[in-house]
Protein backbone atom coordinates (compact mmCIF):
# COMPACT_ATOMS: atom_id res chain seq x y z
CA UNK A 1 0.00 0.00 0.00
CA UNK A 2 2.92 2.48 0.75
CA UNK A 3 3.92 2.02 -2.78
CA UNK A 4 0.65 3.65 -3.90
CA UNK A 5 0.76 6.43 -2.07
CA UNK A 6 4.04 7.66 -2.62
CA UNK A 7 4.90 7.34 -6.15
CA UNK A 8 7.62 8.90 -7.46
CA UNK A 9 8.49 10.18 -10.86
CA UNK A 10 11.30 10.53 -13.45
CA UNK A 11 10.41 12.22 -16.67
CA UNK A 12 12.41 11.01 -19.45
CA UNK A 13 11.93 13.12 -23.38
CA UNK A 14 12.88 11.11 -26.25
CA UNK A 15 13.42 13.80 -28.62
CA UNK A 16 9.47 15.12 -27.82
CA UNK A 17 8.59 18.42 -29.43
CA UNK A 18 7.53 19.42 -26.30
CA UNK A 19 4.14 19.21 -26.14
CA UNK A 20 3.77 16.25 -23.71
CA UNK A 21 6.43 17.61 -21.41
CA UNK A 22 4.82 21.13 -20.69
CA UNK A 23 1.40 18.58 -20.10
CA UNK A 24 3.64 16.85 -17.40
CA UNK A 25 4.58 19.88 -16.26
CA UNK A 26 1.29 21.51 -16.33
CA UNK A 27 0.28 18.36 -13.31
CA UNK A 28 2.39 19.34 -11.00
CA UNK A 29 1.42 23.09 -11.15
CA UNK A 30 -1.17 24.47 -8.70
CA UNK A 31 -3.88 23.69 -10.60
CA UNK A 32 -4.01 20.15 -10.74
CA UNK A 33 -1.34 20.15 -8.10
CA UNK A 34 0.15 16.19 -8.25
CA UNK A 35 1.54 16.42 -5.10
CA UNK A 36 -2.04 15.84 -3.33
CA UNK A 37 -1.01 11.97 -4.20
CA UNK A 38 2.10 12.26 -3.28
CA UNK A 39 3.90 12.21 -6.76
CA UNK A 40 7.17 14.02 -6.63
CA UNK A 41 9.07 14.93 -10.10
CA UNK A 42 12.58 12.92 -9.05
CA UNK A 43 15.29 13.69 -10.86
CA UNK A 44 17.42 10.90 -10.43
CA UNK A 45 16.11 7.34 -11.51
CA UNK A 46 17.87 5.59 -8.73
CA UNK A 47 14.64 6.96 -6.27
CA UNK A 48 11.98 6.69 -9.07
CA UNK A 49 8.85 4.17 -9.28
CA UNK A 50 7.59 5.59 -12.43
CA UNK A 51 9.01 6.55 -15.79
CA UNK A 52 7.08 8.87 -18.27
CA UNK A 53 8.26 8.76 -21.41
CA UNK A 54 7.73 11.48 -24.12
CA UNK A 55 8.11 11.48 -27.75
CA UNK A 56 9.07 8.60 -29.81
CA UNK A 57 12.66 6.48 -29.93
CA UNK A 58 15.16 6.67 -32.66
CA UNK A 59 18.61 5.45 -33.10
CA UNK A 60 19.86 8.48 -31.11
CA UNK A 61 18.77 8.15 -27.95
CA UNK A 62 17.41 4.43 -27.97
CA UNK A 63 20.21 3.69 -25.68
CA UNK A 64 20.09 6.66 -23.31
CA UNK A 65 16.46 5.09 -22.77
CA UNK A 66 17.36 1.93 -21.53
CA UNK A 67 19.94 2.73 -19.68
CA UNK A 68 17.91 4.79 -17.80
CA UNK A 69 15.69 1.79 -17.46
CA UNK A 70 18.29 -0.26 -16.43
CA UNK A 71 18.93 1.77 -13.06
CA UNK A 72 15.97 2.74 -11.63
CA UNK A 73 15.16 -0.01 -8.78
CA UNK A 74 12.66 -2.65 -8.79
CA UNK A 75 9.68 -2.75 -8.52
CA UNK A 76 9.07 0.12 -11.69
CA UNK A 77 6.44 0.68 -14.03
CA UNK A 78 7.04 2.66 -17.39
CA UNK A 79 4.20 5.05 -18.64
CA UNK A 80 4.63 6.48 -22.39
CA UNK A 81 2.55 9.39 -22.86
CA UNK A 82 1.58 10.70 -26.12
CA UNK A 83 0.81 8.92 -29.59
CA UNK A 84 4.56 9.45 -30.20
CA UNK A 85 5.61 7.29 -27.44
CA UNK A 86 2.87 4.98 -27.89
CA UNK A 87 2.97 4.30 -31.20
CA UNK A 88 5.28 6.65 -32.52
CA UNK A 89 3.28 8.66 -33.78
CA UNK A 90 3.08 11.11 -36.77
CA UNK A 91 7.08 10.22 -36.85
CA UNK A 92 5.99 6.40 -37.40
CA UNK A 93 7.37 5.98 -41.00
CA UNK A 94 10.61 8.12 -40.46
CA UNK A 95 14.09 6.43 -41.43
CA UNK A 96 15.56 6.94 -38.23
CA UNK A 97 12.91 6.06 -35.81
CA UNK A 98 12.29 3.30 -34.28
CA UNK A 99 8.67 3.35 -33.40
CA UNK A 100 6.69 3.29 -29.48
CA UNK A 101 8.41 3.08 -26.45
CA UNK A 102 7.21 -0.53 -26.35
CA UNK A 103 9.67 -1.70 -28.83
CA UNK A 104 12.80 -0.75 -26.73
CA UNK A 105 11.54 -1.61 -23.24
CA UNK A 106 8.72 -3.24 -21.42
CA UNK A 107 5.54 -0.61 -21.50
CA UNK A 108 2.92 -0.95 -18.20
CA UNK A 109 0.18 1.89 -19.42
CA UNK A 110 -0.78 4.17 -22.63
CA UNK A 111 -2.16 7.63 -22.36
CA UNK A 112 -3.15 8.08 -26.26
CA UNK A 113 -3.66 11.68 -26.91
CA UNK A 114 -1.84 14.32 -29.12
CA UNK A 115 -1.26 16.27 -26.90
CA UNK A 116 -2.82 14.14 -23.61
CA UNK A 117 -4.58 16.65 -21.51
CA UNK A 118 -3.01 16.86 -17.57
CA UNK A 119 -6.42 14.99 -16.14
CA UNK A 120 -5.95 11.93 -18.54
CA UNK A 121 -1.78 12.44 -17.43
CA UNK A 122 -2.95 11.78 -13.77
CA UNK A 123 -5.35 9.05 -15.27
CA UNK A 124 -2.72 7.37 -16.57
CA UNK A 125 -0.35 7.42 -13.24
CA UNK A 126 -3.11 5.87 -11.55
CA UNK A 127 -3.65 3.35 -13.46
CA UNK A 128 -0.03 2.46 -13.22
CA UNK A 129 -0.13 2.60 -9.11
CA UNK A 130 -2.37 -0.51 -9.54
CA UNK A 131 -0.06 -2.05 -11.59
CA UNK A 132 3.13 -1.36 -9.44
CA UNK A 133 1.36 -2.65 -6.44
CA UNK A 134 1.15 -6.21 -8.21
CA UNK A 135 4.44 -6.23 -9.13
CA UNK A 136 5.11 -5.81 -5.62
CA UNK A 137 3.01 -8.61 -4.56
CA UNK A 138 3.81 -10.42 -7.11
CA UNK A 139 7.89 -9.39 -6.97
CA UNK A 140 7.72 -9.10 -10.51
CA UNK A 141 11.22 -8.08 -12.06
CA UNK A 142 11.69 -5.71 -14.43
CA UNK A 143 13.49 -6.71 -17.58
CA UNK A 144 16.91 -6.26 -17.72
CA UNK A 145 16.98 -4.72 -20.72
CA UNK A 146 21.30 -5.06 -23.25
CA UNK A 147 22.08 -1.81 -24.57
CA UNK A 148 23.91 -3.67 -27.94
CA UNK A 149 20.18 -4.68 -28.49
CA UNK A 150 19.51 -5.34 -32.59
CA UNK A 151 17.50 -2.39 -33.49
CA UNK A 152 20.40 -0.15 -34.44
CA UNK A 153 21.17 -0.42 -38.65
CA UNK A 154 23.97 -1.87 -39.42
CA UNK A 155 24.53 0.81 -42.04
CA UNK A 156 24.00 3.57 -39.53
CA UNK B 1 17.29 2.94 34.50
CA UNK B 2 15.90 6.32 34.07
CA UNK B 3 18.58 6.66 31.96
CA UNK B 4 17.48 3.66 29.37
CA UNK B 5 14.07 4.94 29.42
CA UNK B 6 14.88 8.72 28.02
CA UNK B 7 17.69 6.71 25.54
CA UNK B 8 14.24 4.73 24.09
CA UNK B 9 11.93 7.35 24.49
CA UNK B 10 14.24 9.77 22.55
CA UNK B 11 15.13 6.43 20.16
CA UNK B 12 11.26 6.16 19.34
CA UNK B 13 10.10 9.74 19.73
CA UNK B 14 12.48 11.90 18.00
CA UNK B 15 12.11 9.98 14.15
CA UNK B 16 7.71 10.75 14.79
CA UNK B 17 8.37 14.52 15.93
CA UNK B 18 10.84 15.05 13.20
CA UNK B 19 8.88 13.05 10.56
CA UNK B 20 5.35 15.29 11.86
CA UNK B 21 7.73 18.25 11.44
CA UNK B 22 8.79 17.59 7.87
CA UNK B 23 4.95 17.20 7.26
CA UNK B 24 3.96 20.21 8.62
CA UNK B 25 6.56 21.56 6.29
CA UNK B 26 5.77 20.22 2.92
CA UNK B 27 1.52 21.46 4.01
CA UNK B 28 2.84 24.79 5.11
CA UNK B 29 4.47 25.11 1.84
CA UNK B 30 2.02 23.68 -0.29
CA UNK B 31 -0.76 26.41 1.18
CA UNK B 32 1.82 29.12 0.37
CA UNK B 33 1.90 28.47 -3.04
CA UNK B 34 -1.79 28.19 -3.32
CA UNK B 35 -2.10 24.09 -3.70
CA UNK B 36 -3.51 22.03 -1.34
CA UNK B 37 -0.32 19.88 -1.02
CA UNK B 38 0.09 15.98 0.17
CA UNK B 39 -1.10 14.55 3.69
CA UNK B 40 0.27 15.19 7.08
CA UNK B 41 1.98 12.10 7.04
CA UNK B 42 3.41 11.98 3.62
CA UNK B 43 7.16 11.51 4.48
CA UNK B 44 6.49 8.13 6.78
CA UNK B 45 4.92 7.34 3.41
CA UNK B 46 7.71 7.94 1.37
CA UNK B 47 10.21 6.33 3.87
CA UNK B 48 7.94 3.19 4.13
CA UNK B 49 8.05 2.74 0.25
CA UNK B 50 11.82 3.44 -0.02
CA UNK B 51 12.67 0.68 2.62
CA UNK B 52 10.67 -1.82 0.23
CA UNK B 53 12.49 -0.86 -3.08
CA UNK B 54 15.72 -2.26 -3.91
CA UNK B 55 19.02 -1.56 -2.67
CA UNK B 56 20.93 -0.04 -5.43
CA UNK B 57 24.51 0.61 -5.03
CA UNK B 58 27.00 2.67 -7.42
CA UNK B 59 29.82 2.17 -4.96
CA UNK B 60 29.91 -0.91 -2.61
CA UNK B 61 30.70 1.41 0.05
CA UNK B 62 28.61 4.32 -0.38
CA UNK B 63 25.49 2.91 2.25
CA UNK B 64 28.51 2.57 5.08
CA UNK B 65 28.86 6.77 5.41
CA UNK B 66 25.19 6.57 5.31
CA UNK B 67 24.87 4.54 8.58
CA UNK B 68 27.86 7.00 10.22
CA UNK B 69 25.96 9.84 8.91
CA UNK B 70 22.81 8.39 11.41
CA UNK B 71 24.62 6.78 14.07
CA UNK B 72 26.62 9.92 14.58
CA UNK B 73 23.18 12.42 14.35
CA UNK B 74 21.72 10.31 17.25
CA UNK B 75 24.56 10.28 19.07
CA UNK B 76 24.68 14.08 18.72
CA UNK B 77 21.07 14.32 19.94
CA UNK B 78 21.67 11.95 22.98
CA UNK B 79 24.30 14.21 24.15
CA UNK B 80 22.27 17.15 23.73
CA UNK B 81 19.42 15.21 25.74
CA UNK B 82 22.05 14.49 28.45
CA UNK B 83 23.27 17.58 28.81
CA UNK B 84 26.88 16.81 28.06
CA UNK B 85 29.63 18.88 26.79
CA UNK B 86 28.20 21.43 24.20
CA UNK B 87 31.91 21.91 22.29
CA UNK B 88 32.04 17.96 21.93
CA UNK B 89 28.37 18.10 20.53
CA UNK B 90 29.11 20.37 17.92
CA UNK B 91 32.50 18.49 16.94
CA UNK B 92 30.05 15.19 16.45
CA UNK B 93 27.86 16.80 14.81
CA UNK B 94 30.28 17.86 12.43
CA UNK B 95 31.46 14.27 11.85
CA UNK B 96 28.05 13.64 11.09
CA UNK B 97 27.90 16.40 8.13
CA UNK B 98 30.94 15.71 7.29
CA UNK B 99 30.41 11.21 6.52
CA UNK B 100 27.37 12.55 4.00
CA UNK B 101 29.82 14.42 2.26
CA UNK B 102 32.26 11.60 2.14
CA UNK B 103 29.38 9.54 1.25
CA UNK B 104 28.06 11.77 -2.10
CA UNK B 105 31.82 12.05 -2.73
CA UNK B 106 32.31 8.54 -2.88
CA UNK B 107 29.61 7.44 -5.80
CA UNK B 108 31.61 9.61 -8.27
CA UNK B 109 28.50 11.43 -9.93
CA UNK B 110 29.41 14.66 -10.79
CA UNK B 111 26.05 15.93 -9.72
CA UNK B 112 26.66 14.41 -6.61
CA UNK B 113 30.42 15.97 -6.12
CA UNK B 114 29.17 19.17 -6.98
CA UNK B 115 26.68 19.04 -4.43
CA UNK B 116 29.31 17.67 -1.48
CA UNK B 117 31.77 20.78 -2.27
CA UNK B 118 28.71 22.95 -2.11
CA UNK B 119 28.12 21.04 1.33
CA UNK B 120 31.51 21.52 2.82
CA UNK B 121 30.71 25.75 1.99
CA UNK B 122 28.11 25.24 3.66
CA UNK B 123 30.23 23.49 6.88
CA UNK B 124 32.71 26.50 6.69
CA UNK B 125 30.26 29.25 6.81
CA UNK B 126 28.40 28.14 10.00
CA UNK B 127 30.99 26.29 12.15
CA UNK B 128 32.38 29.34 13.47
CA UNK B 129 28.85 30.88 14.37
CA UNK B 130 28.24 27.09 16.16
CA UNK B 131 31.32 27.72 18.40
CA UNK B 132 31.05 31.08 18.96
CA UNK B 133 27.64 30.19 20.77
CA UNK B 134 29.26 28.05 22.49
CA UNK B 135 32.01 30.61 23.81
CA UNK B 136 29.10 32.37 24.85
CA UNK B 137 27.48 29.43 26.93
CA UNK B 138 30.92 29.84 28.39
CA UNK B 139 31.26 32.93 29.38
CA UNK B 140 27.61 33.09 30.74
CA UNK B 141 27.94 29.59 32.92
CA UNK B 142 31.44 29.60 33.25
CA UNK B 143 31.63 25.52 31.97
CA UNK B 144 30.59 24.24 28.56
CA UNK B 145 28.57 21.73 29.97
CA UNK B 146 24.89 22.62 29.28
CA UNK B 147 23.29 20.83 32.49
CA UNK B 148 24.39 24.67 33.95
CA UNK B 149 22.06 26.53 32.10
CA UNK B 150 18.89 24.55 33.66
CA UNK B 151 19.57 25.73 36.54
CA UNK B 152 20.34 29.53 35.55
CA UNK B 153 18.90 32.18 36.99
CA UNK B 154 17.71 34.09 33.85
CA UNK B 155 17.20 32.71 30.29
CA UNK B 156 20.12 33.24 28.04
CA UNK B 157 18.43 34.71 25.06
CA UNK B 158 18.61 38.04 27.37
CA UNK B 159 22.42 38.56 27.23
CA UNK B 160 22.14 36.75 23.33
CA UNK B 161 20.35 38.07 21.24
CA UNK B 162 22.45 38.55 17.97
CA UNK B 163 23.87 34.96 18.18
CA UNK B 164 19.94 34.04 18.10
CA UNK B 165 19.65 36.02 14.93
CA UNK B 166 22.96 34.58 13.62
CA UNK B 167 21.52 30.86 14.31
CA UNK B 168 18.28 31.19 12.65
CA UNK B 169 20.35 31.51 9.56
CA UNK B 170 22.51 28.40 10.79
CA UNK B 171 19.45 26.71 11.11
CA UNK B 172 18.39 27.46 7.94
CA UNK B 173 21.49 26.76 6.21
CA UNK B 174 21.70 22.76 7.83
CA UNK B 175 17.71 22.43 7.24
CA UNK B 176 19.24 22.74 3.19
CA UNK B 177 16.05 25.29 2.88
CA UNK B 178 16.21 28.08 0.29
CA UNK B 179 17.94 30.36 -0.25
CA UNK B 180 21.23 28.05 0.91
CA UNK B 181 19.59 24.64 -0.66
CA UNK B 182 22.02 23.75 -3.08
CA UNK B 183 23.93 21.36 -1.97
CA UNK B 184 20.57 18.67 -1.12
CA UNK B 185 17.85 20.47 -3.38
CA UNK B 186 14.75 18.98 -2.12
CA UNK B 187 13.12 19.76 -5.86
CA UNK B 188 14.76 17.23 -7.92
CA UNK B 189 14.50 18.49 -11.31
CA UNK B 190 16.85 21.46 -11.27
CA UNK B 191 20.51 22.02 -12.19
CA UNK B 192 21.54 19.68 -9.42
CA UNK B 193 19.54 17.07 -9.70
CA UNK B 194 19.49 16.21 -6.05
CA UNK B 195 22.85 17.30 -5.19
CA UNK B 196 24.95 14.48 -2.78
CA UNK B 197 22.12 12.03 -2.35
CA UNK B 198 21.71 11.78 -6.36
CA UNK B 199 23.29 8.11 -6.69
CA UNK B 200 21.21 6.80 -2.93
CA UNK B 201 18.04 4.35 -3.95
CA UNK B 202 15.63 2.37 -1.32
CA UNK B 203 16.88 1.61 1.81
CA UNK B 204 20.24 3.76 1.40
CA UNK B 205 18.02 7.17 0.93
CA UNK B 206 15.17 5.91 3.47
CA UNK B 207 17.95 5.89 6.41
CA UNK B 208 19.11 9.51 5.09
CA UNK B 209 15.27 10.84 5.26
CA UNK B 210 15.35 9.21 9.20
CA UNK B 211 18.76 10.61 9.97
CA UNK B 212 17.19 14.23 8.58
CA UNK B 213 13.91 13.49 11.02
CA UNK B 214 16.32 13.12 13.68
CA UNK B 215 17.96 16.15 12.60
CA UNK B 216 15.11 18.39 13.00
CA UNK B 217 14.76 17.65 16.31
CA UNK B 218 18.55 18.21 17.42
CA UNK B 219 18.16 21.77 15.42
CA UNK B 220 15.47 22.75 17.49
CA UNK B 221 16.97 21.73 20.61
CA UNK B 222 20.07 23.73 20.16
CA UNK B 223 17.12 26.63 19.89
CA UNK B 224 15.71 25.15 22.56
CA UNK B 225 18.84 25.93 24.66
CA UNK B 226 17.99 30.21 24.75
CA UNK B 227 15.36 29.44 27.13
CA UNK B 228 15.81 26.40 28.55
CA UNK B 229 15.30 27.41 32.16
CA UNK B 230 11.82 27.14 31.52
CA UNK B 231 11.15 24.43 28.93
CA UNK B 232 7.67 25.35 27.37
CA UNK B 233 9.00 28.42 26.51
CA UNK B 234 12.05 27.56 25.04
CA UNK B 235 10.29 24.57 23.12
CA UNK B 236 7.92 28.01 21.80
CA UNK B 237 10.78 29.22 20.51
CA UNK B 238 12.01 26.24 18.65
CA UNK B 239 8.54 25.81 17.16
CA UNK B 240 8.42 29.34 16.27
CA UNK B 241 12.24 29.73 14.84
CA UNK B 242 10.99 26.61 12.86
CA UNK B 243 8.11 28.12 10.98
CA UNK B 244 9.76 31.13 10.40
CA UNK B 245 12.56 29.20 8.32
CA UNK B 246 9.32 27.22 6.34
CA UNK B 247 8.35 30.95 5.09
CA UNK B 248 11.80 32.29 4.39
CA UNK B 249 12.46 28.73 2.32
CA UNK B 250 9.22 29.71 0.23
CA UNK B 251 9.80 33.58 -0.02
CA UNK B 252 13.48 33.36 -0.91
CA UNK B 253 15.05 32.40 -4.09
CA UNK B 254 18.57 30.22 -4.54
CA UNK B 255 21.87 32.36 -4.02
CA UNK B 256 25.45 30.96 -5.13
CA UNK B 257 27.36 30.25 -2.54
CA UNK B 258 29.92 33.38 -2.43
CA UNK B 259 26.95 34.91 -0.90
CA UNK B 260 26.15 32.89 1.75
CA UNK B 261 30.21 32.90 2.66
CA UNK B 262 30.50 36.46 2.39
CA UNK B 263 26.48 36.99 4.45
CA UNK B 264 28.06 34.63 7.62
CA UNK B 265 31.75 35.32 7.65
CA UNK B 266 30.54 39.36 7.69
CA UNK B 267 27.48 39.83 9.26
CA UNK B 268 26.73 36.71 11.39
CA UNK B 269 30.22 36.62 12.70
CA UNK B 270 30.35 40.09 13.52
CA UNK B 271 27.43 40.23 14.94
CA UNK B 272 28.16 37.45 17.23
CA UNK B 273 31.62 38.70 17.96
CA UNK B 274 30.21 42.00 19.65
CA UNK B 275 27.95 39.95 21.27
CA UNK B 276 31.03 37.89 22.66
CA UNK B 277 32.47 41.19 23.24
CA UNK B 278 29.79 42.88 25.42
CA UNK B 279 29.20 39.40 27.46
CA UNK B 280 33.31 39.73 28.34
CA UNK B 281 33.14 43.93 29.43
CA UNK B 282 30.00 43.04 31.37
CA UNK B 283 30.95 39.81 32.67
CA UNK B 284 27.38 39.03 33.54
CA UNK B 285 27.26 35.44 35.23
CA UNK B 286 24.40 33.17 35.23
CA UNK B 287 25.28 30.81 37.58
Amino acid sequence: MSLAKSPWIIHVNCNSCNGCDIEVVACLTPLYDAERFGVLNIGTPKQADIMVVTGSVNYKNVNVLKNIYNQIPDPKVVLAVGACASTGGIFHDCYNVIGGVDQVIPVDAYVPGCCPRPEAILDGVVAALSILENKKKGNIKGKEVKLKGNEVPSNA
Amino acid sequence: MNDILTIILVLIGAPIIGCLASGIDRKITARLQGRVGPPLLQPYYDVKKLLSKDNMVVNPSQNFYVVVYLAFIILSLFMLVFKQDFLMIIFVYTVASVALVVGGMSTGSPYARIGSSREIMAILSYEPVLILYALAIYLLTGTFKLSALLDASSPLLMYTPLIFIAMIVVLNIKLKKSPFDYSTSHHGHQELIKGMTTEYGGPGFATIEIAHFYEYVFLTGLIFLFWASTPVIGVLIGIIAYLLVIVIDNITARVYWQWMLKLSWTILLVISLVNIAYLYVSGVKLV
